[in-house]
């Protein structure tokens, strides 16, 4: 079975500052890293080769340096990777994003079919969660979001069932074949790579496409011109504020914690429910 | 069978990095393997970065490389609770190519420092720990490392794994370091708009400054502060041996803090706003603790070889330069296919007959005897600072008499016959 991975480089977002001014987030204040859920993604696309067969295709948009994330997906194990890298693509929203990785993936897929699609649950700059589902409507298979397990893939029947992840518990469904899943972290464990991997994946150069490789591409699409996206106001969330430092010994600490916890009457509920 | 290459480089300082390229401009197959995230996330130094021996490696590296500053101005403290004496040399030859020295950020410099050596095909991999050697009939013939699948095998393995070089011990290369021949380094990164910087210490445009600071900034150990200007920021920092740290129990971080408060420091750097804390070992043990530098298919360099000038704080330079000795005695070890402890023995003959060997050797005796003799950072310092300020305070006395009393002054502690004896011995450790 061939599985496509859709990555993305991001900003650690564990370490970035944000713009006092403008709100937005100063990008050169982070290393780039792969994006964590796309990492658990890999590694499961790894897992279902390691069982099944096959192989594992990585693709991404981006600027060039983007290889990079691309290289780290082969330590984990995919097989090929490609990245899609135009000034065309720059200043692209969700919308525009899945339109161009829909098409490389169209791409990829003339080569060889593909029987799944794999997303993060979502990039840790952004948070949308919108691309993976985005490409699926493009490609006109079902999107299974929040996936915590693919539990039976059946390659004869063309049928995945998977179990995924809902606000009190989880469903179990079957789908067809071709789909795209975007996971999430509990997925798995993303392995410590093996030697050979680190290896391979210094020397492997990814492909590079631009926007001239890509076949039937709408440019009134892509990048800028096809992003109806704007960002209205963006802010960081509010710092709480009154935090009150008890000092003193134990006890007293903790005697006076407690009266200062029991003063705060709307912690309780009152009796008729007030 | 596991890959075989030509060389592995442990760890990818400016050491292993300079080592690995030399070694693959010269046709070898060589794979680099470091610890870190990246190159250089790991690494520590005060920030001085010197010219001609990172030259010899990339050459006109100043037009490309992530430097801060290049340094047009050293000055020299010599300290005291509320003065210092201090000199210096400023000159605009050394604001202009090819410089003279630069002060850089390491995290940035090593990054690029190693990509360099990728460039010149070194395939090098990172996050990666090396547990041990892996030796077969006395010889070393490869890498252990903690990946599955992890053991690599190549013709020779160098140890570029710094300071503590845990490989170089567990092959019986080097003894456990003692404490008066390690100092302990806290540094700080304080982060300073450029044109305060230059300012407050009388520079233009992008010159830097490198201030070293003697006496007080130790209270009294064996050790010296400094003071360095990036393009935008300040890295100030301190380090006594390990041994005086003890002695005197005082924390490095203390350290750090009362250096950074101390009146004579403050006015510089006050209203900084850190941007890092680090803090590292520096081998200072010099000549007589220079391990064995040469085995059977493995080599030691850099720190971990101990090749630290700690008078002169050259410690990259010597790094640098002995990784690309190490790489020359390579290839010279590959055109004979010998790569036996006699095969690759013309490195340890270059390293002793190279400017290392011999300014190690020169003051091959000089930690001990300062180390032995705290008059010298305890008594002599004060006792400028005390001359200086008779001397330069206008109080009616006549300079004959102010000189007289100065004189009388400097062989009062230790006695006409104390100060000459040691006039002469730090001569003697000096020459």
């Amino acid at each position: 079975m061939h599985i496509v991975v859709c990555v993305k480089q991001v900003p650690d977002t564990k370490v970035i500052k944000v713009n006092p001014k403008t709100n937005t987030l100063d990008r050169s204040s982070a290393p780039a890293i792969l994006n964590p859920y796309d990492a658990h993604a890999v590694e499961e696309a790894v897992r279902l080769k390691e069982q099944h067969g096959g192989k594992v295709t990585v693709l991404s948009m981006g600027p060039p340096q983007a290889v990079k994330a691309i290289k780290k997906c082969v330590e984990i194990g995919a097989d090929e990777g490609v990245l899609i890298s135009d000034r065309a693509f720059a200043g692209a929203d969700t919308l525009a994003t899945s339109y161009a990785l829909t098409k490389a993936i169209e791409k990829i897929q003339k080569k060889e079919p593909i029987s799944l699609v794999l997303c993060g649950k979502h990039a840790i700059d952004g948070d949308t969660g919108q691309v993976g589902p985005g490409i699926a409507r493009r490609m006109e298979i079902p999107p299974i979001t929040n996936v915590i397990k693919i539990e039976n893939v059946d390659n004869k029947e063309s049928k995945v069932e998977i179990r995924r992840k809902i606000e009190n518990g989880y469903e179990i469904i079957q789908s067809q074949t071709p789909c795209l899943l975007t996971v999430e972290k509990e997925i798995n464990e993303v392995a410590y790579s093996p030697m050979p991997n680190m290896i391979k994946a210094a020397r492997y150069e990814p492909t590079v496409w631009t926007v001239a490789d890509l076949d039937d591409v709408d440019k009134q699409q892509l990048g800028m011109k096809g992003s109806p996206t704007i960002v209205g106001k963006m802010w960081p969330p509010a710092k709480s504020e009154g935090a009150k430092l008890i000092e003193g010994d134990a006890k007293s600490q903790v005697k006076e914690l407690v009266s200062a916890v029991l003063e705060k009457r709307e912690l309780f509920a009152q009796k008729g429910g007030k | 069978m596991p890959e075989k290459f030509d060389v592995i480089v442990v760890g990818a300082g400016p050491g292993g990095a300079a080592c690995a390229n030399v070694c693959a401009k010269n046709g070898l197959k060589v794979l680099m393997v470091e610890r870190g995230e990246y190159p250089g996330s790991k690494n520590v130094m005060g920030g001085i970065l010197y010219r001609k021996q990172t030259e010899e490696i990339v050459p006109e590296f100043w037009k490309e490389a992530p430097i801060e500053r290049p340094v047009v101005e050293q000055r020299f403290w010599m300290l005291e609770k509320e003065s210092m004496v201090s000199m210096g040399y400023k000159g605009k030859e050394w604001a202009q190519e090819p410089y003279n020295n630069f002060t850089v950020l390491r995290a940035q410099f090593d990054q690029w420092f190693a990509q360099k050596a990728v460039e010149e095909g070194v395939l090098l991999i990172n996050e990666t720990v090396v547990t041990e050697c892996i030796q077969e009939d006395g010889k070393v013939v490869g890498i252990r490392t903690d990946r599955p699948d992890g053991d690599i095998y190549a013709d020779v393995v160098v140890l570029a794994d710094g300071v503590n070089s845990l490989l170089a011990k567990s092959l019986g290369m080097r003894k456990p370091m003692q404490n008066e021949d390690v100092a302990l380094c806290a540094m700080e990164v304080l982060n300073m708009p450029k044109g305060k910087i230059n300012d407050r210490f009388g520079l233009e445009g992008n010159e830097g400054c490198s201030v070293e600071i003697f006496g007080d900034a130790t209270k009294g150990e064996l050790g010296t502060a400094f003071l360095y200007t990036n393009k935008d920021s300040i890295n100030i920092g301190v380090g006594t041996t390990l041994s005086g740290m003890i002695r005197s129990k005082i924390k490095p971080y203390e350290l750090l803090e009362y250096v950074k408060n101390h009146p004579m420091i403050r006015p510089y750097i006050h209203d900084g706003e850190s941007a890092e804390y680090l803090a590292h070992l520096i081998p200072e043990g010099g000549y007589n603790a220079i391990p064995k530098l040469v085995g059977n298919g493995v080599l030691v360099i850099g720190d971990a070889a101990q090749l630290v000038n700690a008078i002169h704080r050259e410690g990259s330079n010597m790094a640098m330069a002995s990784g690309k000795m190490a790489a020359e005695a390579i290839v010279k070890a590959k055109q004979n296919k010998d790569f036996s402890e006699v095969g690759l023995d013309s490195y340890r003959t270059s390293i002793y007959d190279s400017f290392i060997g011999q300014d190690l050797k020169k003051y091959k005796d000089l930690t001990h005897t300062f180390e032995n003799n705290p008059q010298y950072l305890n008594e002599y310092i004060p006792l400028m600072n005390r001359a200086a300020s008779q001397f330069f305070t206008i109080d009616g006395t006549p300079k004959w008499d102010k000189q007289a009393k100065i004189m009388k002054s400097m062989t009062a502690g230790r006695g006409k016959f104390g100060v000459v004896k040691d006039i002469y011995q730090a001569w003697k450790v000096m020459k």
